[in-house]
């Protein structure tokens, strides 16, 4: 059963072929693993990596990661075969590859409520997130966020997406446009909103900046792929120390102007507003989520 | 399950066993098996492998099988695999994970 919101800094891809990789894939601290079925398989190892991410979400416990299997598109008939496995395998989450429509989600939910049906498995309990890797996709993202209940989030595919606008990655520029379109398709529909991947592993300073700009910009994590890029990713999104302590005053502020039964509550002489107050909450809960995590993962 | 012709699946890498299943007529199911935990495990392995094809309505068939530390979990998908290879099938009956109804 998947969870609807929750922590989702980092969604680390994992080959599905790679059985080294598959069982070693819980010890990095990444918020979500993603057993990857599509552009990581030979067309040839299809059947071998779905047989083999299958047995071992049946049988490898992944701790509190939330598990993810990114499928092949359904057009291309692996996809079909894809879910056939993984939904009875109890998967939390199916990523959608290349969601050009809201149709393509619905088409998806389709199969995986009939998979469900026929496996005697509570109708409703796969979760499903959509990547968007197209001109068209991007354009549709309002559509496409809110196409099905199962959607805990829109994720930006930048490789294809670059290559259908004619162009390349270079400093970001050419993905603000889809960045602030999913973003914004994201939050409409009360969903994640998750960024691509950075594909020079070696270049952490470049991972980081663009971690940065992502965060500023409001989305909730990022795709990585490879374990060095999860603990600077956690970094760039725990809260800075001096931000905690201005969030708690204004948590304090509030608590103690409801006990006086006052209705409005000042901090320094500023009156806070809600959405002020909406924020801090924010922050502290996603501190007290990163740092709980961290717990578990130390025990 | 009937194998009509010889297959291999898996890679010679670390955490990975490669078998390779020829079909036979007759004669059972006989297991050449390298590892290099065969002191520990090999034992493991072949009830692991032996399991599957039994399960998988395999009879008659020789398999050679090169171990690199593979997880049960990993034999089993590749022997899935070189068994529907082997049967040029795709028909397989996935199983619901146990606490997903």
């Amino acid at each position: 059963m998947y969870v609807k919101d929750r922590l989702r800094r980092s969604m680390m891809f994992v080959p599905g072929n790679n059985p080294g990789m598959i069982r070693d894939a819980h010890i990095y601290g990444a918020d979500s693993i993603m057993f990857d079925l599509e552009d990581s398989v030979a067309y040839s190892e299809k059947d071998s990596a779905r047989f083999l991410v299958y047995n071992a979400l049946k049988t490898l416990h992944f701790g509190t990661k939330e598990t993810v299997v990114r499928i092949n598109d359904l057009g291309s008939g692996l996809g079909i075969k894809d879910l056939e496995a993984v939904v009875r395998a109890g998967v939390q989450v199916v990523r959608l590859p290349k969601t050009d429509s809201a149709q393509d989600v619905i088409d998806c939910e389709r199969e995986i409520e009939r998979i469900e049906r026929e496996a005697g498995i509570p109708v409703g309990s796969t979760g499903m997130m959509a990547a968007i890797e197209s001109a068209n996709g991007v354009l549709n993202a309002a559509e496409i966020a809110k196409a099905s209940k199962r959607l805990i989030g829109v994720a930006l595919g930048a490789e294809d997406y670059v290559t259908d606008l004619k162009t390349t990655r270079s400093d970001g520029i050419e993905l603000l446009f889809a960045r602030s379109m999913i973003l914004n398709a994201a939050r409409a529909a009360g969903i994640a909103a998750l960024d691509t991947v950075y594909s020079d592993v070696n270049n952490e300073e470049g991972f980081v900046a663009e971690a940065t700009l992502i965060k500023k910009l409001g989305f909730d994590g990022k795709s990585v792929i490879n374990p060095r890029q999860i603990e600077p990713l956690h970094k760039v999104f725990m809260p800075a120390e001096k931000d905690l302590a201005k969030a708690r005053a204004i948590m304090e502020a509030i608590a103690e102007a409801n006990a006086r039964g006052s209705g409005v509550a000042s901090l320094k002489g500023k009156m806070i507003d809600k959405p002020v107050v909406t924020r801090a909450k924010r922050l502290l809960d996603l501190y007290e989520a990163g740092s709980k995590i961290s717990e578990v993962e130390d025990d | 399950m009937k194998l009509i012709k010889t297959s291999t699946a898996g890679t010679m890498e670390s955490n990975d066993i490669m078998i390779t299943l020829e079909p036979r007529e007759e004669g059972g199911i006989s297991i050449d098996l390298t590892s290099n935990v065969m002191q520990q495990f090999g034992r493991q392995i072949e009830n692991v492998i032996r399991e599957t094809l039994t399960k998988n309505g395999v009879e008659n068939a020789a398999v050679i099988a090169v171990d690199k530390g593979a997880l049960d979990c990993t034999i089993c998908a590749r022997c899935c695999t070189a068994i529907f290879r082997a049967a040029e099938s795709d028909a397989y009956e996935w199983e619901v994970k146990q606490n997903v109804r």
